[in-house]
């Protein structure tokens, strides 16, 4: 992205909610709603400022009400409207799946292309913070698993505006799904690695395209969201002990950049994936699959670090036990040497 | 609020049209069907929720309706699409998984798609209410004109989807009207079996907004409530709640058999068939002859007729166009 314009370092939030006022002020049929998303600004504080800017018609507060107002914005995007829509936790997924995948994903299918959904539904993920297992969930595999809604899980705030904006401007039901631990919300401990130079101008990060945030040669670190961060300063370790990592950063789920993610691995011939989703049927197993189906010639059996298949523990002692980290990445890189 | 001559013939012609569809419809989907009944077989395979004796629902609303209005149906959708003015080749074309179809196949009987007309259904009881809330809205925010109409059948007001729907469109005062087509049974359980209250339009109640009930599957009373509660909606008076006791013909699918229907009830209903007495009170009223209906009904089964030659001359798409449109 070139641009002549200022950058200034956002949070994921903040630039959530500048790519969102952006697309707004450029576009009537945008509106945003959901639980707490208007003078509060979002419990997050992805809608800040909206409401005072574009006032209680488009930037509507619901009830607590996922499935009225989840069902409600697929049949105002179907009507020529531009919805973005807020389920408060993916935790919360269980109440109004429904209008999720049976109705948002595949109205477009069903009608052989003619119906568009082109929606966003934003999403806060993961845990970190004692918030036990309703509150602290990833689910990325669950979303990504199911056909006709695209997926985008931004790890800095850079990419969090641009595919923000694809998003918004995409004819297809994006799925934004936001790790709070990038939020910048102090109160949720904050990986200010998230925290980057953004440009004051509207752009779009392509969907669909995943991104080498360090290039390197003995080892491809593949993760999304929070992972990516983990990823860094496990790379950063292991360059102390001699080890050249890259990290691929996937950004989108839906679609999944395979190619760049085999591209890496043909070069660095090793292959972790860390994931803070449960670790089996996931994004750790498609990844994986992705790369051996396609070339097995590896150094190494690949392996993954992701979060036990075990709901999540309240304890703070228990949740970061469970938790991938940057030592958890490291000590699987050993063992995959010990192994060879 | 009474009907012209017009819009009485136009709802008689609906109906009529409706249940020659459903007849056919039932006679081609049990072609290779026998002598042992398997779903997958035949020209229509699948799951088919024959709308025979609902017709009075769907023709009474509608008349109140036009293309620009939004209507999301249920998986027993027929008799509305009709009404609604789904382009009836591509209907047919797409129960019977053609080319020509709707979506070209991938959709079937369940998912009927006609962005033309505003229209859509879904397979999932209560699923469509959502959605007719957010058109409502949409329609609210453009300030365009037009009116969502969420039909469901009398098991989905059991549903959260139905209170919380109902609770979203008084809250936001949306231009949407809500019918329950009721017809006393939910597969094979019977309404009083399910639902606290023996009518559910009394929930209206408790969202602040007001509930017709229609009985005895009327047709002209199905015309005065719709009307009633569309106008209010065109006013920007916000959503209505409509029960309408119907009546299911059919079962709740092909191969239903239905044994648990107290004795005679088929019989009783059948003998309560709204095309019939509609045709009767028609006449008596001089509205149509025996002529004019001989004729009206030839053309309606020549509609009919002209969209099943229409499918089954069509081809299937190649099976790989499964792969398109997941995304546009």
């Amino acid at each position: 992205m070139t641009t002549t314009t200022a950058t200034r370092k956002l949070t994921i939030a903040r630039a959530m909610a500048e790519a969102t006022a952006q697309e707004m002020r450029a576009d009537p049929s945008v509106f945003v709603m959901g639980e707490d998303v208007g003078p509060l600004g979002g419990v997050f504080g992805n809608t800040r400022g909206l409401h005072d800017e574009f006032g209680p018609e488009r930037v509507r507060d619901t009830p607590i009400s996922e499935t009225a107002f989840i069902g409600a914005a697929v049949g105002a995007a179907s009507d020529g409207m531009r919805p973005v829509v807020e389920l408060m936790f993916v935790d919360f997924f269980g109440v109004c799946m429904d209008a999720i995948y049976n109705l948002m994903a595949k109205n477009t299918y069903f009608s052989g292309g003619r119906v568009k959904v082109p929606m966003v539904l934003m999403t806060s993920t993961g845990g970190g913070y004692s918030d036990a297992g309703q509150h602290s969930q990833c689910l990325y595999g669950t979303f990504a698993h199911l056909p006709g809604m695209k997926v985008v899980v931004p790890s800095n705030a850079y990419d969090a505006k641009g595919l923000m904006t694809a998003a918004i401007r995409d004819d297809n039901p994006v799925v934004f799904m936001y790790h709070k631990a990038l939020q910048g919300m102090g109160w949720l401990g904050t990986e200010k690695g998230a925290t980057v130079p953004v440009p004051e101008e509207a752009y779009t990060v392509e969907i669909g395209k995943a991104a080498v945030v360090r290039e390197g040669r003995d080892l491809t670190l593949v993760s999304l969201g929070a992972g990516v961060h983990h990823c860094l300063r496990a790379a950063g370790a292991l360059e102390d002990e001699g080890f050249d990592v890259e990290v691929v950063d996937l950004r989108s789920l839906v679609p999944l950049d395979r190619e760049t993610v085999r591209a890496s691995v043909a070069k660095t011939g090793r292959l972790i994936v860390v994931d803070e989703d449960y670790h089996s049927f996931g994004v750790s197993g498609e990844i994986i699959a992705s790369v051996v189906e396609h070339d097995h010639r590896l150094k190494s059996a690949p392996a993954r670090v992701a979060y036990p298949d075990i709901p999540i523990p309240f304890a703070p002692t228990m949740e970061q036990w469970a938790l991938p980290d940057a030592d958890k990445i490291v000590a699987a890189f050993h063992q995959m040497l010990l192994n060879d | 609020m009474q009907p012209t001559r017009e819009q009485r013939l136009w709802m008689y012609r609906q109906m009529v049209t409706s249940r020659h569809l459903e007849e056919r419809i039932e006679t081609l989907y049990m072609e290779g069907k026998t002598p042992v009944f398997n779903m997958a077989k035949g020209p229509i395979p699948g799951e088919m929720h024959l709308s025979n004796g609902q017709e009075p629902c769907a023709a009474g609303v509608c008349a109140h309706l036009t293309a620009d209005d939004v209507v999301t149906a249920t998986h027993r959708p027929h008799h509305i699409a009709v009404a609604k003015g789904v382009d009836l080749d591509a209907m047919v074309a797409e129960i019977f998984g053609k080319a020509t179809g709707l979506a070209g196949g991938r959709g079937g009987h369940m998912h009927l798609f006609d962005e033309r007309v505003n229209f859509s259904c879904s397979g999932i009881i209560g699923e469509g209410l959502g959605p007719a809330v957010g058109a409502a809205l949409s329609r609210k925010m453009q300030g365009k004109p037009g009116v969502a109409v969420a039909f469901l059948g009398e098991g989905a007001a059991n549903q959260g989807a139905f209170h919380e729907a109902l609770n979203l469109a008084a809250v936001w005062q949306l231009p949407v009207v809500f019918v329950i087509e009721d017809n006393a049974w939910g597969i094979s359980v019977a309404k009083q079996a399910s639902t606290a209250v023996p009518r559910n339009d009394r929930r209206a109640a408790a969202y602040g907004m007001p509930g017709h009930h229609v009985a005895d599957n009327d047709v002209e009373g199905v015309f005065a409530a719709a009307g009633e509660a569309i106008a209010r909606a065109r006013e920007g008076q916000g959503p209505s709640l409509i029960e309408i006791e119907t009546a299911r013909l059919a079962g709740h699918f092909m191969g239903d058999g239905e044994d648990y229907r107290p004795e005679g009830e088929k019989d009783g209903l059948k003998a309560r068939d709204p095309i019939p007495r509609y045709r009767a009170a028609l006449l008596e009223a001089g509205l149509l002859d025996e002529a004019g209906d001989a004729s009206l009904v030839a053309e309606a089964r020549e509609r009919v007729e002209a969209a099943i030659r229409f499918a089954q001359d069509s081809e299937f798409l190649p099976p790989e166009a499964a792969l398109d449109t997941v995304f546009v």
